[in-house]
């Protein structure tokens, strides 16, 4: 589904963000993406759909070339659904028309279906008593479980999430994770970049592991956790399992 | 100081008959406000477009709305209405000239169009810095989500930039009436140019002037009164200047 081959990526002349970084991920297969701050993981993934231009390599998304200037890229993210760390709804937009926005003036449906699809994925992630409410009138919670909801009306072939729970209270980080698991189990191809070991012990296929703009490890779950094979990853897991 | 006070010159007839000095005074703030309007129209038209264009990551762009802003703040109005009435016509072909010279109405059109175009540059920038404060996670989650650049500005930022900026606005469109005054140097008999008519006749020149201050007072007042009403309107509900 996602393929991403020798990709190397540079800010301004000299400072390499990421280096030689090869990886996929298959259909229904969820794969999350840790390291430390400024190892390049949410760059990897904000090239995954061209947020971020890369320099090198190749970037394939379901069979279409991401960094090919021929490639309809509005087209392309249309079909890839993206969480971000602070959740960036739309707040002068109602919750349920921040879900129906890219339905109407991307995908072109009607305002009624548009609508009805936005208040069955918010029915799903517990919210459908906000539709009317503004996203500055809802928790931090609350609204990363509405943003997931707007990338998921959009019907996503794949979800990135880039730091889903980092900008979020303890309490409301579950509320978060719950709705990511269920989406997992349910089968939808993930890349997810989080910090949240429980959630990858639990629902992933596969972990990478990133350090100054390198894959530096790329493993099955288990062999992950149990047993790492770079002293990196082993640090940081030390460092961020031992409380 | 031997003055004779006449409070009631207003209402005695003024010597173009035309009515009375009030008339003669409220012709004028006709004159005003109808100039005032056209160019502030211009103003928010043209220094939208600019102000995006400084915002966009095109060079070409940026290069254009750099040199618009720098071009018409950087030149003192009275010099830049000058340029527009006495200097263009002489510039242009022949022909061109003489129907510029001759077209009925000129000190109006070019009072309007040259205050317009000197306010797009403050306009222009107001609005840019209004984009820019915006986080920049909004043009990602929009872009992510397959609106193309003009749908993002169109119904992600420049919503939620021109009400950031609604306050400053407000004061840009004061200048735009206050600074209709100077149109007076090119002919226009607008407000001030009645004012000085009024005194010339009548040699009333305290109450002539006290009047044209009432009225643009009063004038302001409305169109403070009126942005009010318009910021309280598009207010957001639990975001920052929100209800």
């Amino acid at each position: 589904m996602i393929e991403i081959n020798h990709v190397n990526k540079w800010y301004g002349p000299t400072f390499q963000v990421l280096k030689d970084c090869t990886t996929s991920v298959a259909k229904g297969e969820v794969v999350v993406v840790c390291g430390p701050s400024g190892s390049g993981k949410s760059t990897l993934i904000k090239c995954v759909n061209a947020l971020e231009p890369i320099q090198g390599g190749d970037i394939t998304l379901d069979g279409v070339k991401v960094n090919d200037p021929k490639t309809d890229l509005p087209k392309l993210r249309s079909r890839v659904g993206m969480v971000f760390q602070h959740f960036e709804l739309f707040p002068h937009l109602r919750i349920i028309d921040n879900l129906r926005l890219a339905q109407e003036k991307v995908l072109g449906r009607k305002s009624d279906d548009a609508t009805a699809k936005g208040m069955k994925l918010l029915e799903r992630v517990g919210l459908k008593d906000h539709a009317k409410k503004f996203p500055a009138e809802l928790s931090g919670g609350q609204q990363q479980r509405v943003a997931i909801a707007r990338a998921l009306a959009m019907d996503p072939i794949a979800m990135l999430f880039d730091e889903p729970t980092s900008a979020l209270d303890p309490e409301m980080i579950s509320e978060v994770l719950d709705v990511m698991v269920d989406l997992a189990r349910e089968g939808m191809t993930m890349m997810v970049v989080t910090h949240e070991m429980g959630f990858a012990n639990k629902v992933a296929d596969r972990v990478i592991f990133m350090d100054r703009g390198e894959i530096v490890e790329d493993a099955k779950k288990a062999d992950f956790f149990g047993t790492p094979r770079s002293d990196r990853a082993q640090k940081f897991l030390s460092k961020i399992l031992q409380h | 100081m031997n003055y004779n006070w006449n409070w009631h010159i207003f209402l005695e007839p003024n010597p173009m008959g035309t009515g009375t000095y009030l008339d003669l005074l409220l012709s004028g703030l006709v004159v005003t406000v109808k100039v005032s309007v056209l160019a502030w129209i211009i103003a928010l038209v043209t220094g939208s477009v600019i102000g995006v264009l400084r915002t966009l990551p095109s060079r070409t762009a940026s290069w254009i709305g750099f040199c618009w802003v720098e071009f018409f703040r950087n030149m003192p109005l009275l010099v830049q209405l000058f340029l527009w009435f006495f200097v263009l016509p002489e510039l242009l072909p022949r022909t061109a000239g003489l129907w510029l010279k001759q077209l009925p109405n000129a000190p109006f059109w070019t009072a309007a169009i040259g205050v317009g175009l000197f306010m797009s540059a403050r306009v222009a920038v107001q609005l840019q810095a209004g984009i820019t404060s915006l986080p920049r996670g909004q043009k990602q989650a929009s872009t992510a989500l397959g609106l193309t650049t003009v749908q993002t500005y169109r119904y992600v930022l420049l919503p939620m930039a021109f009400r950031i900026i609604l306050p400053p606005l407000t004061s840009e469109f004061l200048n735009t009436i206050k600074n209709s005054a100077v149109a007076i140097t090119i002919g226009l008999i607008e407000l001030t140019g009645q004012a000085r008519s009024m005194q010339e006749f009548s040699f009333q020149v305290f109450e002539a002037f006290t009047a044209a201050t009432v009225l643009y007072l009063l004038l302001n007042f409305v169109v403070v009164t009126a942005m009010r009403f318009l910021e309280r309107y598009v207010a957001i509900p639990g975001y920052i200047t929100g209800k």
